[in-house]
């Protein structure tokens, strides 16, 4: 046994070494020739594939307009920092890039991180804008806060009408994640707008990301017998469901949202996604809008694949905020936000970017089907007017 | 009611067979290795690496159940040494420390799997997605009206058998006299001419493949295999130590009674109850069998161990 003891030590001391040989302590300050943008996305954990495919589109943008010349003749550097889906490691990461003095910050996706580091960069005048974060909750936290894309009001709008309108189907159950205030969010709005529509809810019922038996819950929706079922989760857990759901005999189809988003959802799902529906932010065969072909087609030169409605979004983000930095007369967090309100049609591959008074941008939705393994435009919807 | 009960039973056995490692190593060791929940992890993981590189697809005959037991005694026997190798570095250097001390090392262990998991070169970031071995989109037979899978019935076989195997392993053979042996006095049982430390590697040898088997099944079940850190493996590890402590930390019949409780418990409260509160429904049983019998249902005041 003692012939053994220094055994641990030694792997102890050998592993502290190597991670502490790893990770760089920033340092340096900033060249007055550079602008520096911070982006705080989940390229691993739950969710890694929002912030993989969200940096896809951030980088082309960055990389495009430095090819340009820069913003106001400086280069323009990107740094990015892995959440890995925590909102506590959100939070580190926030802070960390304001510490480093970045002009402004990208991020994020999912509502909950978007909504740890809002308040964050909003106290630190740090302008933020979230590429594809739908929970009205996020702008509301202050002035500095951003999004370019639709907000769950208008989503659960949307997914109400279209099962209404386009599916016929007058009843319909809810399986939402509570862990995830995109998902309990969204599944509010659904079902007000769904029952102003005329529509009634058989049954809403809860789960948390990170279970993986669904078959008691789902029993409870297929004794319900609704003609849809809305599930606003987020594409980790979809194809657990549909397999399980189908397993159980739930034979109506699933209509989920924007956080089904995925490569391989319906390869995942192992066709028990066959003829279910989501809504997305764009449609890439749009063939109306110019700026989105011309986008596609050096997106798949750099990239060698199609993009997603993500990546577009984290493009947009990034060239309304070059936009916004090139009109403002000083990078300082009050003349950004200034003029980033001011951002007046802004011609995004996503559409027209105009922030409303709580920094929204008001747009389209899109329906898209799966069929044969593929996600196929269906119809847009256009968000509703008050 | 009658499919409530079934899904229960099915996660049960689960829960049961993962609880079975955490008693084994408790009533030797009277520790609790909470790095069994990450080894539970480290098992379906590798179970997924073996069936993908060796090509295995879906079957719905018996050459899928075949690969799948070959899969889960590859990943146990490996997952096993990781076990042994686990105990060797970083308990067996402290078995004259006080209890405390092991404790938090096995927590520091936990954290160790979960992270060196994350690595790229190790299984990564991403979720997996197990092959569905043994077909499950047909059922078995049919009781009543409600459907009866084939992985259902091989998972609760799986966990009876083998909990009647460490049974008889541990009260009716050599070993599990040296065994009990160990638990009730270790400075005896070494000089009556038993070799503690072999004892002690066996016992973390079973309890860790035991992990992997569970694991395995997991998998098979579920077949989305989450990274290393998910909440979910979390989750399935804390729930089984909950087993194993209701039914009564050490015995090996309550580690399977304690799994059940807890598997039908969950279902019937998210079927019947709330969803939502289904966790809390489950720690609340720890609490109350914790104030009524702190021993656990089926554990003895203090002798028996094991």
């Amino acid at each position: 046994m003692k012939r053994l003891s220094w055994f641990p030590m030694a792997v102890i001391a050998a592993t502290s070494t190597a991670i502490l040989s790893m990770s760089s302590c920033g340092g340096g300050g900033k060249p007055d020739n550079e602008i520096w943008i911070g982006a705080y996305l989940s390229l691993s954990g739950q969710q890694a594939t929002f912030g993989k495919t969200t940096e896809e589109g951030i980088r082309m943008a960055v990389e495009e307009r430095n090819a340009k010349g820069g913003v106001k003749g400086k280069v323009i550097k990107l740094f990015v920092e892995d959440n890995k889906g925590q909102t506590s490691e959100t939070q580190n990461a926030v802070k960390r890039l304001i510490g480093e003095k970045v002009d402004a910050i990208l991020g994020e996706v999912a509502s909950g991180q978007s909504l740890a580091a809002a308040p964050i960069c909003q106290q630190n005048s740090m302008p933020m804008i979230s590429p594809s974060s739908t929970n009205p909750e996020v702008t509301k936290v202050g002035d500095m806060i951003f999004r370019v894309c639709f907000i769950d009001p208008d989503q659960g709008y949307a997914c109400a009408k279209f099962s209404i309108d386009d599916l016929k189907a007058m009843k319909a159950a809810i399986l939402y994640d509570q862990k995830q205030p995109y998902s309990t969010g969204l599944a509010d709005n659904f079902e007000e707008w769904y029952k102003k529509l005329g529509g009634t809810i058989t049954t809403k019922q809860a789960y948390s990301g990170g279970n993986v038996d669904f078959s008691a819950q789902l029993t409870t929706i297929r004794d319900s017998k609704p003609g849809i079922v809305f599930i606003p989760g987020y594409y980790n857990e979809v194809p657990s469901i549909a397999i399980q759901a189908r397993k159980l005999g739930i034979e109506v189809p699933l209509l989920g949202a924007d956080g089904w988003e995925t490569d391989d959802l319906a390869k995942k799902a192992e066709g028990k996604l066959e003829g279910c529906y989501y809504s997305n932010h764009y449609d890439p065969d749009d063939a109306s809008r110019p700026e989105s072909l011309d986008y596609q087609k050096r997106f798949k030169a750099k990239y060698g694949k199609g993009t997603s409605a993500l990546a577009a979004l984290g493009y947009d983000a990034a060239n309304v905020l070059f936009d916004a930095m090139e009109r403002a007369p000083s990078l300082s967090g009050k003349d950004l936000a200034k003029a980033l309100a001011e951002t007046k049609d802004f011609k995004g591959v996503t559409g027209d970017i105009n922030f409303d008074k709580n920094r929204n941008t008001l747009k389209p939705i899109v329906i898209l089907k799966i069929e044969g393994g593929k996600e196929k435009y269906v119809t847009t919807i256009d968000p509703p007017k008050n | 009611m009658l499919e409530t009960l079934i899904h229960g039973i099915s996660t049960g056995s689960l829960y049961a067979l993962i609880a079975l490692g955490y008693t084994m190593v408790y009533g030797v060791l009277q520790f609790i290795n909470f790095a069994h929940g990450d080894l539970v992890m480290v098992g379906a993981w590798l179970s997924l690496i073996i069936a993908t590189s060796l090509g295995f697809s879906a079957d719905s005959g018996i050459g899928g159940v075949l690969a799948a037991v070959f899969v889960m005694l590859i990943s146990m026997v490996l997952c096993g040494g990781m076990g042994v190798l686990v105990e060797r570095l970083a308990y067996r250097p402290l078995r004259q420390a006080p209890r405390l001390n092991i404790l938090t090392t096995a927590i520091g262990v936990s954290l160790l799997i979960q992270n060196t998991g994350q690595l790229p070169f190790v299984f990564g970031t991403e979720t997996g997605t197990m092959t569905a071995l043994i077909n499950d989109s047909l059922p078995m037979f049919h009781l009543g009206d409600v459907p009866i899978y084939t992985l259902d019935v091989i998972i609760l076989t799986l966990a009876i058998g083998l909990m009647f195997a460490l049974d008889r392993l541990v009260y009716r053979s050599k070993v599990g006299l040296a065994m009990r042996g160990v638990s009730h006095d270790v400075d005896t049982t070494a000089l009556m001419g038993v070799n503690v430390d072999r004892v002690i590697s066996l016992t973390f040898f079973i309890g860790t493949s035991l992990a992997a088997a569970g694991g395995t099944l997991y998998i098979l079940k579920y077949r989305q295999v989450q990274q290393p850190a998910d909440l979910s493996w979390i989750m399935l590890g804390l729930k089984a130590f909950v087993a194993a402590v209701v039914g009564g930390i050490g015995n090996i019949r309550g580690a399977m009674l304690g799994g059940m409780l807890i598997g039908l418990l969950e279902q019937f409260t998210r079927r019947y109850q709330s969803p939502e509160l289904s966790d809390i429904y489950v720690f609340a049983l720890l609490i109350v069998v914790l104030l009524a019998k702190p021993t656990g249902i089926m554990g003895k005041p203090v002798r028996t161990k094991v």
